[in-house]
């Protein structure tokens, strides 16, 4: 499955200033797996110590975001698109 | 009561807005902008218009008339984005990263943003004399201001403005369709699960809080507790307000209220606490909360028909005002 990847603004420094990557998957999991192969970092600044997602990091797959799906065991379709995105203050 | 309800454009959100365009202006920012329930649209839209900035404003699609009139009248660009608070923060998310030279507020000068809320911890201790409250209440939307309201407190002694160290319990107040914090803090939880809101109360309307992690903290570090408020327990709060304070409050404000007293009744707030509650909005903001309030009479302009339609003396009698 051929999924792109948006990257937000404060972690393109590790993309060499790309805003969006594609790459192959069938979970969301899979997917960040490529991402860290293809650009080295990214794990880091996205997974706590425990490998949980960090409490800022947002994803959404298309428009959904995958807490309300599976996570990070989402299934992904070719053509998605899954949007970092970092949390913002309200309100 | 600190009542906020008096602020240029009816709500806190001047505090933030106040210290963030300041900034933004300082920065050389010449565009405003924020993703917003309503209030922060309100007063992003006043004060780009005081300051000579572009403002950008995005609000979801559903928001009551008088938030949109409220921001529109300012003649910036308002943008009502088809989904809920949390589609519209995450657009502005995403647009921050294409529009670095915009100052998002609550994006990229969110650092700014969030130390305005802290004012509101130190007006509190001034007007009590330069002493903390024991307990405060605040309402809870991304968790921002409760945090800051706890941290002000923390700062004045810091500096020495306070003589004696604050131990203020801290309680949170969240509609009970949106209670994403509540619901960790009941069930002892860490991690916040993100909802789809579904209240009346929407300046609080958001699923997926940002700095609701540090609420939870800052309530359960302090000793305070969380109480959530159902639509008509909302709205009974505001008419309970207005009745006996003479402050009409924004639906968010009847969450508050409502929590206030559910905690009360609970014993979690004590009869020997000085407690203060913060009631962050305007009434004229959410008036559709309240379609059902009518005149007492509608009569022809003759006496006999007011002398049969209302009954004055009967309230005095009954001690009613």
């Amino acid at each position: 499955m051929s999924v792109t990847v948006r990257v937000p603004a404060q972690l393109r420094t590790l993309t060499g200033g790309v805003a969006e990557v594609s790459l192959e998957g069938s979970t969301v999991e899979e997917v960040l797996k490529a991402l860290e192969v293809a650009h080295c970092g990214f794990t880091d600044r996205l997974f706590d110590d425990d490998g949980g997602l960090r409490r800022f990091v947002n994803l959404f797959l298309d428009d959904e975001d995958v807490r309300f799906l599976h996570a990070l065991s989402t299934p992904v379709t070719d053509g998605q698109t899954l949007s970092i995105v970092p949390a913002v203050a309200g309100g | 009561m600190k009542n906020d309800t008096a602020n240029p454009t009816g709500s806190f959100k001047d505090r933030v807005v106040s210290v963030a365009l300041t900034k933004a202006r300082e920065l050389g920012f010449k565009v405003a902008a924020c993703a917003s329930t309503g209030n922060l649209a309100n007063s992003v839209a006043a004060h780009s218009a005081r300051a000579g900035m572009v403002s950008v404003v995005f609000i979801p699609k559903d928001l009551e008339r008088a938030k949109v009139v409220s921001t529109a009248v300012y003649g910036g660009h308002v943008v009502a984005v088809e989904g809920t608070y949390d589609d519209v923060n995450r657009l502005c998310a995403e647009l921050a990263s294409e529009h670095p030279a915009w100052a998002f507020v609550n994006v990229n000068l969110r650092t700014y943003y969030a130390e305005g809320s802290k004012t509101l911890a130190f007006e509190v201790a001034e007007q009590l004399g330069w002493q903390a409250p024991d307990h405060v209440v605040v309402p809870v939307a991304s968790g921002s201001q409760l945090t800051k309201v706890a941290r002000g407190f923390r700062e004045l002694y810091e500096v020495g403005l306070l003589e004696e160290e604050p131990h203020v319990r801290i309680s949170g107040a969240q509609a009970a369709g949106c209670a994403p914090v509540a619901t960790a803090f009941a069930e002892g939880a860490d991690a916040i699960r993100p909802v789809r809101p579904d209240t009346i109360a929407k300046s609080l309307a958001i699923g997926d809080p940002a700095d609701g992690w540090y609420a939870l903290h800052e309530v359960r570090s302090s000793g305070g507790a969380f109480a959530v408020a159902s639509d008509d327990e909302i709205v009974r709060a505001i008419r309970l307000l207005a009745r006996t304070e003479g402050v009409f409050a924004e639906t968010a404000g009847g969450v508050t209220i409502a929590a206030l007293a559910k905690l009360a009744a609970e014993g979690v707030i004590r009869q020997d606490e000085r407690v203060v509650v913060y009631v962050t909005g305007h009434g004229l903001k959410t008036v559709e909360a309240l379609v059902s309030l009518r005149p007492t009479a509608t009569i022809a302009p003759s006496l006999d028909a007011f002398e049969a339609a209302v009954d004055v003396d009967g309230d005095l009698h009954r001690g009613d005002r």
